[in-house]
Formats: C-alpha cells, sequence, structure tokens
C-alpha cells in the first residue's frame, strides 16, 4: 500500500483550486443565491466574484489571455458554484458552451479577437442553437444566413438563450445551404450590438430563475464573412462537438447542486429532533442519505472520467460526455428530491435552500439536449 | 535595489474542525486538518500588495512547523509569493513563542530581509506578541497592528487603530511590522496562481542549518509549561432577562456587569 498512488484522485493543484473557489463561492455567491432565485434577477454579485479572481471563464487557453484551465479544472469551478448557486454556474459553464466553438473551430483571428475579450471580461458568450421549432431536433433549425459580398445577412429566432441580453457575443448556427440540412449549416459570431439583434422578454422558469433564458432575434444581422466560424457548411459539426465537451459541465453543474442538497440535509438531520433524538439516528433516514451520497460518488467519477477524455479529446468523448450528462442529472434529481424530503415540510418552503436546489436541478436533465437525447447518443456511440 | 520582504506564516488547525490536544499537552497538528492561518493571510495580502506598489520586490513566506505545513507555504505561493522556506526540525516540536521567536529570527537573519510582515495573531495561540519578541531578536524597530501600511524611500508607514485615538506610526527599514484583520481582504489564489505556485522554490531548513541547540527549543527549552487542559465546558442556557417592566434596565445592568458598556 502506498499514498504515493495517483490514479483515481484529483491531483494537489486541483484540490487547491477547489478550495480556493468554495472559500470564494460561500463568502461571495452564497450569500445571494436565495434573493436571486427569489427575484428572478441576475447574479451580479457572483459575475463580479467570478470576473474578479479570473474564474469566470477558466477554460480560455493561455495563449489568448486565459487562465488556460484544463477540462478537469474547469468542472470543479462550476461544480463549486453550483453547489451554492445553480443560477451563478451558468456564468462559467455558458461561458466555455458559448466560446467553444470559436475555439475548436475558429480562424486565428476570431480565436485572439473573441477568446482574449471574454477572458479580459469584456463579455460574456452565449450559445445559440435551440428555436422554437426546433429542439431535440437542432438540425431543423430554420435561422437563415445568405451571402452578400463580404457579409453575411441573417435572419430569424433562437430560443432558450441562457444569458441572452447579458452576453456581449453569441456563437449562432444558420442555414446557409437549405438543401443539405445539417451539413448546409454554418456557425457565425455574432455581438451584441451588431445591427438587426434583438431579445424577448425573460423566460418565467421552474428553477435557475437568477440565469435569463431568452430568446434572441435576427432581423437582417450584416456581418463581416470572417465572422464565420470555421468553413461554410461545418457549423453543425462544430455544435455537435462543443457539446461532446460541454455535457460533462453540465454534469459537473448536476453533481453541484447534489452536493448542496446532500451537505445541507447532513447537517439538518443532526439537528432536528424527533420521537426525542435526532433524526439522524433513525436507519431509514441513514439508508437514505447513504444512498446519496453513493450515488453523488458514483456521478462524481463518472464526471471526472469524461472531463479527462474531454481534455484528451478521447475518441469515445461523445459516449462518455453523454453519459457523465444523463447519469449525473438523473442522480441531482433524486438526491436533491431525497434533500427536500429528509427536511420535511421545511424543506418544502423556501426559508430552505433545498427546494431550490431540486427546482435547479431538473433543467440539468433537458438542457444540452434532453436526457433522452442523451440515451439516443449513447446508444449510437456504445463503448 | 529589490526590496525583501518576509512573512511569517503559521500553519494552524482549521478552527471549523475539531480541535484537540496531544498527550504531551501540545496541539494536536497531526490528526487535524489544518491550514494556513486566516489572520496570517492578510499579512500575505499586504506583503504582496506592498511589493505590487514597489515594482521591484520579492516576497518570501517563512514557516517554523511539521511537514503538513508545507500546505500553508503552497497556499500563500499560490497567492503570489515568490518564494518559500520551511523550517522543519523533530527537535521544534513542543516550542512556546519563546522558542519559535529565536527559530524565526534566525531563519530571517538566514534569508535577509528588508522588511517582516506578520498577522496580529496566530488563530490556535493567539498569543500576539511574536512580532515584538522578532523586532527584539533581530534588532530592528517594530510597527505593529497595523490597519493600513505602505513603503516609501525606505520607511515603512502605517495606520494603527486604538480605542482611544488613531495614530499613524512608521519606522526605517529594516524593520517588522504585524498587520490586523482590518488590513484589507486577502486574495483568493487564482488558477494561474495555484498552477505557479508549484513550481516555486520551497527551501528546507532543519536546526543544524541555522546553528541552532536543540535544547534552547521544543518542549524541554519553552520558559512556559502547560500544566494541564480542561475542555471548556458546555455551553449553559444562558441569563434569560423576562421584561416586567424593568426589562431594559435589567439588560443595561448585565452588560455593565459584564463590562461591555
Ligand atoms: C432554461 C433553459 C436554458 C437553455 N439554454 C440554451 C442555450 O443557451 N442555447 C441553446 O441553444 N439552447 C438552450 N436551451 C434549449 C434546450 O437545449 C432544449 O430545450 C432542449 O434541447 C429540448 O428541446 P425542446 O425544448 O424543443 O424539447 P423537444 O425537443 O420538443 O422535446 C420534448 C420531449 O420529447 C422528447 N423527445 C424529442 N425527440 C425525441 C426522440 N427522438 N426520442 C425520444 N424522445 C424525444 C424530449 O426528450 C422531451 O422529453 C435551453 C433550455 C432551457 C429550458
Amino acid at each position: 500500500m502506498s499514498n504515493s498512488f495517483d490514479l483515481f484522485r484529483t491531483t494537489e493543484e486541483h484540490d487547491m483550486l477547489r478550495d480556493a473557489v468554495r472559500s470564494l463561492a460561500e463568502a461571495k455567491i452564497a450569500p445571494f443565491a436565495a434573493e436571486v432565485d427569489e427575484q428572478g434577477r441576475f447574479p451580479s454579485e457572483a459575475l463580479e466574484a467570478l470576473q474578479g479572481n479570473d474564474l469566470h471563464a477558466v477554460h480560455v487557453p493561455e495563449e489568448y489571455g486565459g487562465a488556460g484551465a484544463d477540462a478537469l479544472a474547469t468542472v470543479i469551478v462550476i461544480e463549486e458554484v453550483a453547489r451554492v448557486c445553480a443560477s451563478s454556474s451558468l456564468i462559467p459553464a455558458v461561458n466555455k458552451l458559448g466560446s467553444l466553438p470559436v475555439q475548436l473551430s475558429g480562424s486565428e483571428e476570431l480565436k485572439a479577437k473573441y477568446l482574449g475579450a471574454l477572458a479580459r471580461g469584456e463579455g460574456m458568450f452565449s450559445y445559440c442553437l435551440s428555436e422554437p421549432e426546433a429542439g431535440s431536433d437542432a438540425a431543423g433549425m430554420k435561422t437563415r444566413a445568405v451571402r452578400d459580398g463580404d457579409f453575411w445577412v441573417l435572419n430569424g429566432v433562437k430560443r432558450w438563450i441562457t444569458n441572452a441580453g447579458v452576453s456581449e457575443f453569441y456563437t449562432v448556427m444558420a442555414v446557409t445551404d437549405p438543401e443539405k440540412r445539417s451539413r448546409g449549416i454554418s456557425a457565425f459570431v455574432v455581438e451584441k450590438g451588431d445591427e438587426g439583434v434583438s431579445f424577448g422578454a425573460p423566460e418565467k422558469k421552474l428553477g435557475i430563475k437568477g440565469s435569463p433564458t431568452r430568446e434572441v432575434y435576427f432581423d437582417n444581422v450584416r456581418i463581416p464573412a470572417d465572422r464565420m466560424i470555421g468553413a461554410e457548411g461545418t457549423g453543425f459539426a462544430t455544435a455537435m462537438k462543443t457539446l461532446d465537451h460541454t455535457r460533462v459541465t453540465i454534469a459537473a453543474q448536476a453533481i453541484g447542486i447534489a452536493q448542496g442538497a446532500l451537505d445541507y440535509a447532513k447537517g439538518y438531520v443532526q439537528e432536528r429532533k424527533q420521537f426525542g433524538k435526532a433524526i439522524a439516528e433513525f436507519q431509514g433516514v441513514q439508508f437514505m442519505l447513504a444512498d446519496m451520497a453513493m450515488k453523488l460518488e458514483a456521478a462524481r467519477q463518472l464526471t471526472y472520467a469524461a472531463a479527462a477524455k474531454s481534455q484528451r479529446t478521447d475518441g469515445d468523448l461523445t459516449f462518455f460526455g453523454a453519459a457523465a450528462k444523463c447519469f449525473a442529472s438523473d442522480v441531482a434529481m433524486e438526491i436533491t428530491t431525497d434533500a427536500v424530503q429528509l427536511l420535511g415540510g421545511y424543506g418544502y418552503t423556501r426559508d430552505y435552500p433545498v427546494e431550490r436546489m431540486m427546482r435547479d436541478a431538473k433543467i440539468t436533465q433537458i438542457y444540452e439536449g434532453t436526457n433522452q437525447v442523451q440515451r439516443i447518443v449513447m446508444a449510437r456511440n456504445l463503448p | 535595489m529589490t526590496l525583501k520582504i518576509v512573512v511569517c506564516v503559521k500553519y494552524v488547525p482549521d478552527a471549523t474542525g475539531d480541535r484537540r490536544f496531544a498527550d504531551d499537552t501540545t496541539t494536536d497538528r497531526e490528526g487535524v486538518d489544518g491550514l494556513l492561518s486566516e489572520l496570517d493571510e492578510y499579512g500575505v495580502e499586504q506583503a504582496l500588495r506592498i511589493a505590487e506598489a514597489s515594482g521591484d520586490a520579492e516576497v518570501t513566506v517563512l514557516t517554523v512547523g511539521p511537514d503538513d505545513a508545507k500546505d500553508a507555504l503552497r497556499k500563500a505561493l499560490s497567492m503570489g509569493a515568490d518564494k518559500a522556506v520551511h523550517v522543519n526540525d523533530e527537535d521544534i516540536h513542543g516550542s512556546d513563542v519563546i522558542g519559535t521567536s529565536a527559530v524565526l529570527a534566525k531563519a530571517l537573519e538566514n534569508t535577509g530581509f528588508d522588511l517582516v510582515v506578520c498577522g496580529m495573531a496566530s488563530t490556535d495561540g493567539t498569543m500576539g506578541v511574536l512580532p515584538a519578541l522578532l523586532a527584539e531578536r533581530l534588532g530592528v524597530p517594530q510597527v505593529t497592528l497595523l490597519s493600513e501600511v505602505s513603503v516609501e524611500g525606505g520607511v515603512v508607514k502605517g495606520r494603527r487603530d486604538g480605542d482611544a485615538a488613531t495614530e499613524q506610526v512608521e519606522a526605517a527599514l529594516p524593520a517588522v511590522v504585524s498587520v490586523t484583520d482590518q488590513s484589507g481582504e486577502a486574495r483568493y489564489p487564482s488558477f494561474k496562481g495555484i498552477m505557479a505556485a508549484k513550481k516555486k522554490p520551497v527551501a528546507e531548513l532543519d536546526l543544524d542549518d541555522l546553528g541552532i541547540d536543540a535544547d534552547e527549543v521544543g518542549l524541554a527549552g519553552s520558559w512556559t509549561k502547560v500544566a494541564d487542559i480542561t475542555a471548556r465546558p458546555a455551553r449553559t442556557a444562558g441569563t434569560v432577562v423576562k421584561d416586567e417592566g424593568e426589562g431594559g434596565k435589567q439588560l443595561a445592568a448585565y452588560l455593565a456587569e459584564q463590562k461591555f458598556i
């Protein structure tokens, strides 16, 4: 037996990063989580704290002015923020989702300009794939981009866009050749200030209420041709490749939310007394906590393994990204629901954080592809 | 000339965890989680701010402690300090503040310094006298308990907030200062800082390296002895003041009796 066996554990640096993000999140983000949810307002304190400590987009490579964090470090940042406030965790998560198409497929000029601006905190990045009529079947999108000399002209509607309105930069997938379906889709960088870009009213949601979700309208938006990400017709492939990586970050969000709920419930059962003793002394309660911790740890191990695959871009990343997202989000839903159960009637009220966590957990089963879609992806990419 | 700043930091048991004593009446540092003393984070922060303002400075963090104390150094390095010195020797175990200050003073002479920065106290021992002992041993001025500090033209200046008055104090370098928890929020380590910390030099020294005899330090060399330890009794129910018209007066009387007002 030896303590120097370094498989199946995170490095000292990853552990130090977790400590740093946890203290930051507890001091600067947690105190506003209930209010952000209650008022459905943007968590500006979290944005400030994350940007102030260079944690808002840690994935941006150092050559573009970023922190250059690996995929596992990025997961740890998102997980620790989600543990105290899921809405706030969408800041680092969606900054990665929105900008990764540029990082994976963009020209050097696009990368330098937009990844640099993101890293410097000049603006956040959103990802525009879904449409009113194209959700799970994203390739069925209608937003059109038509070439006009050195420009492309965009028209259409994107729906469910996280951080729409607060983000400065948008990766937008649009049809450039309607004959070719998914191979006729291209990706572009659109700026909030481009003429013809506007936003719908914020959606009224069950959870992640602090994270604005809005429609984005493109009304004859003329953008220079060099804002196309990669070659014409590669936009859908880029969008899917992006999701392979970022589904791991949704898994991170799910385990973070679940950890927050488990930590809270663990403390509560020690304090709450019924039948003359702490409810933690009842085996029925202990078994629930044991199951919650077991599922959470299994989800975390799968997520970290997937993060390592994301960092290396392993051939089986598509399966692992979908599996981690699907498993971790299902588990987070179970754990947060059980946490509410362990708090009894109190858990059902907004005086305690676990009902918020339960509402927040639900979205992780839906976005970046519903868990049905994840199962389709897994089935097509069985290891 | 490069301004040499040395911050003395302590690795202490996590105050939010279970703190215990070992059989020899010393603080148990083995069985409990430890960390960089929160009060020393303020020292590291002020040292880094002085270094940033000076443009030509080097920040060294110095600790006397067991193997695990390297975690405290690593944290300070990840916040931005340039290098670290770890004095680690079995024979130091059990030293009181007299012994610890002797080791630190020798280590400081060994490292060289223009400015020594300390926290206001440790969160475990909470003596708060170490900076003064250090200054005495090193034969340099001390400016302690500063809530504001800066270095200009070879002089360290600062503000000390007392109960009755606020003092502006200064001393010519080299000097020892201690800073309070009001001096400014300590930064969080950034990802880059954490990655960089790994590559920064940590010098390991023992008593031989510093030319200190084992019997000057440790339990044997300590001027103080801990005779006995009793855990603090569980909290009692407290005093309940029932308001039957005279509640306010009773509260005031209670506070006065406890010397709060
Ligand atoms: C809060 C929020 C934030 C979001 N953020 C973004 C964002 O930033 N960018 C972005 O582009 N999108 C975003 N989305 C969109 C999200 O990814 C879609 O909602 C999701 O992909 C599902 O699409 P849909 O809502 O149209 O559901 P539908 O596709 O209509 O699905 C309805 C149901 O049918 C099931 N279903 C559909 N097809 C199949 C099938 N083949 N087999 C089995 N079951 C099937 C689904 O699983 C689901 O249960 C967000 C959504 C929400 C709610």
